[in-house]
């Protein structure tokens, strides 16, 4: 579903990814970790199509179509999804307004017909029993006035509206405390089927006893470093980032 | 002898001629009122970017186009009046064009008793008292060669009066329609609108054109808010780009009293619109909202003056513009509290968007306080689209024209959100929302 080969890409000069391998199938759920400025943040933007980080090498196909020149709203229309770590604060913007629209564009886009909005309330209030938001949350401003753990079950909710193939969770967890976390997690596993894959950017290991990967990726300065099954999370739990960083630089001695 | 020497000589000689024609408008109270006015307006002159006022707003492309008054009586089709009001049917509706009463294209029907809407020229021809009473009371044309110009040479305008404790339910509309075609025409609506004790209404200014022509709207509005009355002023600028507008607005608000003004405008080549609000009693509440939306070249200069005299008075102010091309935007709010005016509550804001490197504004917030126990605050921003938010909708699947349209809607919809009439808050969505489709 997604290969990404190579990748190197920064903002003003500064290269923060200095050539990311990745190749994520249908069906899968993937866990990037790495100690913060690893560049896990800046992978997770430049997949959504960030217009600040240039790419400068290397390649990211998604279903087989290099994404490089796609519009980020185009990304969105074929399936990806990015949760911020950060989400923006729209003030005017009702959540209503945000994803009726952005469902329809979708819809247009595969040449399916808008819907109503009788069929849009409908499918919206079955999503926010399930990060269990309140229904007056609809015609409030996007993540306007929002405390971190809303603005998170947001994220999530959106994500549940929009049905992606592909989704990036970027540090959804950070913040959260364990109630929240698990209504995230419970949102992101009624996601996981077979033919959509989950992308999970987190520092922490918590998160990953509730969202089980499949694969656990360590991401430090700007390079996957180390992969391996859910194992790796543990591993990494226990002995810290330093564990990863040594090793790396053991390994650049031998070299 | 340059040109705008030339159209000031031509009001001044012309100004018998023009009083000759008004068939016995002699006779009545206005004549000294006008003679006193061209006599105002011969010893003033048209300002220049070297006064302080009009600084950012230069009137030389005005003055080069030597607009004049016309009496000729045109018509307008029924489509198009149809297409200007806030439903289907109103019968609160007021038509003027070219600056003159169209009796066959208004609809007074529903007006409560009480209640009086019509045209300001037949009040002057009968000498009417409330007119007689407050024409010209604020608006002074000494100082002003604007006003002075539209008082010499007022011909007709809309009269509205309320008398005590009448509550007007619908919306009282008029529309100023401007048919020029080839021809540079001056029109010079002299409004008056008086609201008794007690009394509550809501009234409508529409500025609009059925062309793109150039021509000059000078206009004037006298309001009076008596104790407790309740007014609610909504002027909505469509007129062609390349018009020219200048505007003065005077209220007056005694004890009690309520007056909210939106000012929306986005049309213009040239507007100017000069706001005066005075509390000469306690307990008076003023909001000042305005949007503009600019671009190509056009300018838009909001000049407004509250007026604290009075202690235990509200002011809110809030200016919003969108300025996209080559287009300009001046703000000037002065807010003064008066040495009396304890517990004053004064708010002003003016926030702006630039849609381009050329567009440009020039913002001058200004409070001036004598008194010590108030609470006032004013602040002024001008930025850029929000491009972190921009680009989150753009992440959801909503394409960049969606998106940019979706944040200014929401940057302008902060406006009009307490214009209190949904059909003429729907009118003024649609205004916003047809203009960012583009």
């Amino acid at each position: 579903m997604l290969e990404i080969k190579n990748l190197h890409a920064g903002i003003e000069g500064n290269e923060i990814l200095k050539g990311i391998n990745l190749k994520v199938n249908a069906g899968e759920v993937h866990a990037i970790m790495g100690p913060n400025g690893s560049g896990k943040s800046t992978l997770a933007q430049v997949l959504a199509g960030r217009e600040e980080f240039v790419v400068t090498k290397g390649e990211i196909k998604y279903n087989g179509k290099n994404i490089l020149n796609m519009a980020p709203e185009d990304r969105a229309r074929e399936g990806m999804f990015l949760a911020f770590q950060y989400p923006v604060e729209i003030p005017g913007v009702s959540n209503t307004n945000l994803l009726k629209t952005a469902l329809n564009e979708i819809r247009k886009y595969h040449g399916e017909e808008e819907l109503d909005t009788i069929e849009f309330l409908a499918l919206v209030k079955e999503k926010m029993k399930l990060v269990e938001l309140d229904q007056k949350f609809l015609s409030r401003s996007v993540n306007e006035g929002f405390s971190g753990g809303e603005k998170k079950r947001n994220e999530i909710f959106q994500m549940a509206v929009l049905q992606p193939k592909l989704a990036i969770l970027d540090e959804t967890d950070s913040g959260l405390d364990i109630d929240a976390l698990k209504i995230v997690a419970n949102g992101v596993n009624k996601l996981r089927s077979k033919d959509k894959a989950i992308i999970v950017v987190t520092h922490y290991q918590r998160l990953l006893n509730y969202i089980i990967p499949d694969f656990v990726h360590v991401l430090y300065n700007g390079k996957i470093v180390k992969s391996g099954g859910k194992e790796l999370a543990f591993e990494l739990e226990e002995k810290g980032y330093d564990w990863v960083k040594n090793e790396k630089i053991e390994e650049m001695v031998n070299l | 002898m340059n040109k705008s020497v030339n159209i000031k000589d031509w009001y001044i000689s012309n100004f018998g001629e023009f009083e000759k024609r008004l068939n016995g408008g002699r006779e009545n109270f206005i004549h000294q009122k006008r003679k006193e006015a061209i006599s105002s307006f011969s010893k003033l002159d048209f300002p220049t970017v070297k006064n302080e006022e009009w600084k950012y707003t230069s009137i030389a492309p005005l003055l080069k186009h030597n607009f004049v008054p016309t009496f000729e009586r045109k018509s307008i089709s029924k489509e198009f009046i149809k297409s200007k009001l806030f439903s289907k049917m109103e019968h609160s509706l007021i038509v003027f064009i070219n600056g003159k009463f169209s009796p066959e294209n208004s609809d007074l029907l529903n007006l409560p008793e009480g209640v009086f809407v019509g045209s300001i020229a037949n009040e002057i021809k009968n000498n009417g008292k409330v007119v007689q009473k407050y024409f010209g009371k604020y608006a002074d044309h000494q100082n002003h060669i604007f006003t002075a110009l539209s008082t010499a040479y007022t011909e007709d305008g809309a009269f509205i009066y309320v008398q005590a404790g009448k509550f007007v339910e619908e919306p009282i509309h008029l529309i100023f329609i401007t048919t020029s075609a080839e021809e540079k025409i001056l029109t010079q609506p002299r409004n008056l609108f008086v609201a008794e004790k007690n009394s509550q209404v809501t009234i409508i200014e529409h500025y609009v054109s059925n062309e793109e022509s150039i021509y000059f709207t000078n206009t004037i509005t006298e309001i009076v808010a008596e104790e407790n009355a309740v007014v609610d002023h909504i002027k909505l600028q469509e007129e062609s780009r390349k018009a020219f507008h200048i505007a003065r607005m005077e209220v007056d608000q005694e004890r009690n009293s309520n007056f909210r003004s939106h000012s929306i405008s986005i049309g213009g080549d040239l507007t100017r619109n000069e706001f005066n609000a005075r509390f000469n009693d306690e307990g008076g509440e003023c909001t000042l909202n305005g949007l503009f939306m600019l671009e190509g070249s056009q300018l838009f200069d909001a000049h407004t003056l509250i007026d604290h005299a009075k202690p235990h008075c509200n002011s809110h102010e809030l200016y919003k513009g969108i300025l996209d091309q080559k287009s300009r935007g001046v703000f000037n709010g002065k807010v003064i509290v008066r040495k009396d005016a304890q517990k004053t509550n004064a708010f002003q804001e003016n926030n702006n968007i630039l849609l381009s490197d050329e567009s440009l504004v020039n913002t001058k917030p200004q409070l001036e306080i004598f008194a010590d126990d108030v609470k006032c605050s004013h602040g002024a921003t001008i930025g850029q689209m929000n491009e972190e938010a921009k680009f989150y909708l753009k992440s959801r699947g909503i394409g960049e024209e969606a998106s940019k349209a979706i944040l200014l809607h929401a940057f302008a919809s902060d406006v009009i959100t307490s214009i209190k009439i949904e059909s003429v808050r729907n009118y003024v969505e649609k205004i916003i929302t047809e203009k960012f489709r583009q």
